[in-house]
């Protein structure tokens, strides 16, 4: 009894609920993070195909899941059929009692297409000018030895399409309005001939494209259902063919990695439930860079004058008070301040004064990359604020007298010793803000963000940075895959990828930031006292 | 305020010396009393040289409290003036007045007069960032700037916007020979000045303070911190800048006192209770208080 009263005297309690909360923490976090992983990373994995004999024939596809029965309720399965221009739907559900002979043929193919998604069956026979070159077996063969070639010239194509016919189709546009606006006559003419001389290039670009597009269609590939359907596609709408129940390890782990690859690095297809994510990361990160460049100016210099310049009294109070609250309001209020005040007035005064030829095409007075990181800047200032404010704070009294002593104003003070002092403190609040700005997605709905950009915010185009152009966010993303698509059941794999990208992303903006902080730590050093 | 025996100034922020309420009788750290031999032999100039700084009828309060009560003091030029007394008593708080660093604390009202040279520097339209340029001031703590060795003495003609490389590389180099820094540092100069040991920072420091070439070297406690190897460093150097400075001292250390200064000042509850040549101060006072403290029966 004494003893254990003693315990309770040293605080052991306290000690063990503290640590048990912190370990509660911990868990939360880690199976938080390791949920997203387990489903996401689980999504490039290569699934067995099953076949089966169902109530309406035979069924090739994967398992994707199992009721048990429940109540007068059977137990169900749910397969994943694809073949959607066939079938009309992606997954199919069969009662447990309903379907036989299971079975893994090991020449079930898993064919991934450019469009309707992936198909599961096999292939008949592959054709060149409807010229069969082979059949069944030996067309496989045939269709694994011509992809690459075929997927390269495809790649081709998407180059052009997007780079150099995009460019040209711009630059028209501008002669044409140009034109309008124009009076002289030998403007106009001059004007005129450069019209011609791009529409050459242009109708130059389009033989060349379609040139190409017949390469690609030369060669079509006959696929073929278990349940004895066929479907006729170019060789070009394959991306790859996967013998899902014919893969040692090995093979399973380079499919992993090269569908990976594939996820972080392409463009999107089909509404976004296919494809990459490039974009989006490209986005999110190019949003988070403007919205850091914005937010640490305006904090800083905000929590300055606050700390530094204010004379402490009812006012300063107020506007301080003022600004943490700023971190409270919903930041769907922010979406529709940034929407009325950034896009519409802003953006809508701009376009008059600068853009005035192009309208009523808007070019900033709609939503755009610039508005949308102005907005979370917005959003963001007040942790810079009050981080900035306690770092000017913690900037030693020493310090500063010493610098005032040897003759520097209060202004030399504050730029030679007091921010270099600060800044760590300074890039503490920026870290908060980047984690709190890349996450939100509410705000960005209404000021620029969109399902699917036609060009990225920074290209190979001048002027490089398009600030006024939409872009794709991850968190959006999330919600558009997921809840947004047509195909909201095959897409869900990918809701848990995309959050576990956007959580790496976060994370890696986050290192960066903290690598900074290191090496000004370490500059500023430790007092040897 | 006058009738307490007790100082108090309970604001930490006011005050830059923490105050540990000093009952006078009440033996702290008894300083051992000085011995004959520490004294140096008076040097006839110090006797002859002309005024160089001036406190007349000094006041001072904090708020409504008063910190510094009439205080009248001489010091010559190119002398060691030192202001010894218990903590709390007003001595750094007098040096502080002398490049006006007392405008820095909110309710801070002095009057009187300090006159360096023949102007007095608490007459309105001074321009309190030239009157600093001519005080060097070393704090208690060596407080040099996260930045390189050079960058640190480099600092104060930096920001009078002295662009030159030669004119600068010259006055840091001076600064630190004269500061007894040079052969320590001159190899590592781009070096961050937090890397020099307790003592090389408190000398770069006073190095920072010279390369504006001051007339006045304020020294608020410089050695407080440092060990006695070090301490005896800065004494010898002390010794060698009052040949083209003219020198401030607060000190706790009776030696050092002693040892370093021309002239002494006794400070008690925000009074100058006696100034003079040090060898007559400390073998001869005039006061009561002073020979207790200095003897060491309080502090």
């Amino acid at each position: 009894m004494k003893l254990f009263m003693q315990w309770l005297r040293r605080g052991n309690v306290f000690i063990w609920f503290s640590g048990t909360m912190l370990s509660i923490c911990l868990l939360m976090i880690v199976g938080l993070v390791g949920f997203i992983a387990a489903k996401g990373l689980v999504v490039f994995w290569p699934q067995a195909l099953v076949q089966v004999h169902g109530p309406e024939g035979e069924v090739l596809g994967e398992i994707t899941s199992y009721e048990a029965p429940f109540g007068t309720e059977p137990a169900k399965v749910q397969f994943r059929v694809g073949n959607r221009d066939i079938y009309g739907q992606d997954f199919k559900w069969f009662k447990a009692a309903e379907i036989s002979r299971r079975q893994e043929p090991k020449d079930a193919l898993l064919i991934e297409r450019l469009e309707n998604g992936a198909f599961f069956g096999s292939i008949r026979d592959i054709t060149q000018d409807g010229q069969p070159i082979a059949i069944a077996g030996a067309a496989v063969e045939e269709v694994k030895r011509r992809l690459p070639a075929m997927n390269k010239l495809q790649a081709q194509i998407r180059k052009i399409e997007k780079g150099a016919v995009g460019d040209l189709n711009r630059k028209l546009e501008d002669c044409r309005r140009t034109m309008e606006s124009e009076s002289s006559a030998k403007a106009r003419a001059a004007l005129e001939q450069k019209e011609q001389s791009l529409k050459s290039q242009y109708d130059q670009l389009q033989t060349e494209l379609d040139q190409l597009r017949v390469k690609v269609k030369t060669i079509s590939v006959t696929l073929l259902t278990v349940d004895g359907k066929t479907k006729e596609i170019p060789l070009g709408g394959i991306v790859r063919i996967v013998p899902a129940n014919d893969l040692n390890w090995f093979g399973k782990v380079r499919l992993y990695f090269s569908r990976l690859w594939e996820f972080v690095a392409d463009d999107p297809r089909e509404s976004n439930t296919e494809g990459g994510i490039f974009p989006a990361i490209f986005g999110t990160v190019m949003m988070v860079l403007i919205m850091s460049m914005l937010v640490v100016p305006l904090g800083v210099v905000t929590a300055l004058f606050l700390r530094e310049y204010a004379k402490d009294g009812l006012l300063v109070r107020a506007v301080r008070v003022a600004v943490n609250n700023l971190a409270g309001v919903p930041s769907i209020v922010f979406g529709v301040f940034g929407l009325g005040f950034f896009v519409y007035a802003v953006g809508g005064t701009l376009d008059q004064l600068f853009y005035s030829s192009k309208l009523p095409t808007p070019t900033f007075g709609t939503g755009g990359i610039i508005w949308a990181s102005l907005t979370l800047a917005l959003l963001t200032v007040p942790v810079v604020v009050v981080a900035t404010e306690e770092a000017l704070a913690a900037v030693p009294r020493n310090q500063r007298e010493a610098s005032l002593a040897l003759g520097a104003t209060k202004w030399q003070t504050i730029w030679n010793v007091v921010l270099p002092g600060a800044a760590p403190g300074i890039l503490t609040g920026l870290i908060l803000a980047m984690s709190r700005g890349a996450g939100e997605v509410a705000p960005l709905m209404l000021t620029g963000v969109v399902k699917l950009a036609p060009a990225m915010p920074l290209d190979g185009s001048f002027p490089f940075l398009h600030l006024d152009r939409k872009f794709m966010h991850l968190g959006f993303h999330i919600y558009d895959v997921g809840f947004q698509s047509p195909n909201s059941e095959a897409a869900k794999p990918m809701v848990f990828m995309t959050a576990l990208l956007l959580l790496f992303v976060v994370v890696m903006l986050n290192l960066v930031a903290l690598r900074l902080r290191r090496k000004l730590r370490a500059r500023l050093g430790g007092s040897t006292f | 305020m006058q009738s307490g025996a007790q100082m108090e100034i309970d604001d930490p922020r006011i005050v830059p010396e923490p105050v540990t309420s000093a009952e006078p009788t009440a033996v702290a750290a008894p300083a051992p009393a000085a011995r004959l031999a520490d004294l140096p032999l008076t040097n006839a100039a110090v006797l002859t040289s002309p005024t160089m700084l001036t406190v007349e009828g000094l006041n001072l309060f904090y708020g409504s409290k008063q910190a510094l009560f009439d205080v009248n003091l001489k010091v010559a030029k190119n002398t060691v003036m030192a202001f010894i007394g218990p903590s709390g008593c007003g001595k750094s708080t007098l040096l502080r007045c002398l490049n006006r660093m007392n405008d820095l604390i909110e309710g801070v009202r002095i009057d009187g007069e300090v006159r360096i040279g023949d102007s007095n520097i608490y007459e309105p339209g001074v321009d309190v960032i030239s009157l600093r340029k001519r005080t060097g001031m070393v704090f208690q703590k060596s407080n040099p700037f996260p930045k390189s060795i050079y960058e640190n003495v480099a600092y104060g003609l930096r920001i009078q916007g002295v662009r030159d490389r030669r004119i600068l590389d010259e006055a840091v180099e001076s600064s630190l020979q004269a500061a007894g820094l040079w052969d320590e540092v001159k190899d590592r100069m781009r070096e961050s000045a937090l890397s020099l040991s307790g003592g090389q920072q408190q000398r770069l420091c006073i190095a920072r303070a010279l390369a504006v070439n001051p007339e006045v070297l304020l020294m608020d406690e410089p050695c407080s911190a440092l060990d006695p190897i070090a301490t005896s460093r800065i004494e010898e150097l002390i010794f060698e800048l009052k040949k083209k400075f003219t020198i401030v001292i607060v000190t706790h250390n009776m030696q050092q006192a002693a040892r370093a200064s021309d002239f002494t000042a006794f400070f008690w509850l925000g009074k100058l209770i006696e100034s003079g040549l040090t060898e007559k101060m400390f073998t001869n006072p005039r006061e009561r208080t002073t020979e207790d403290y200095i003897t060491g029966r309080f502090g």
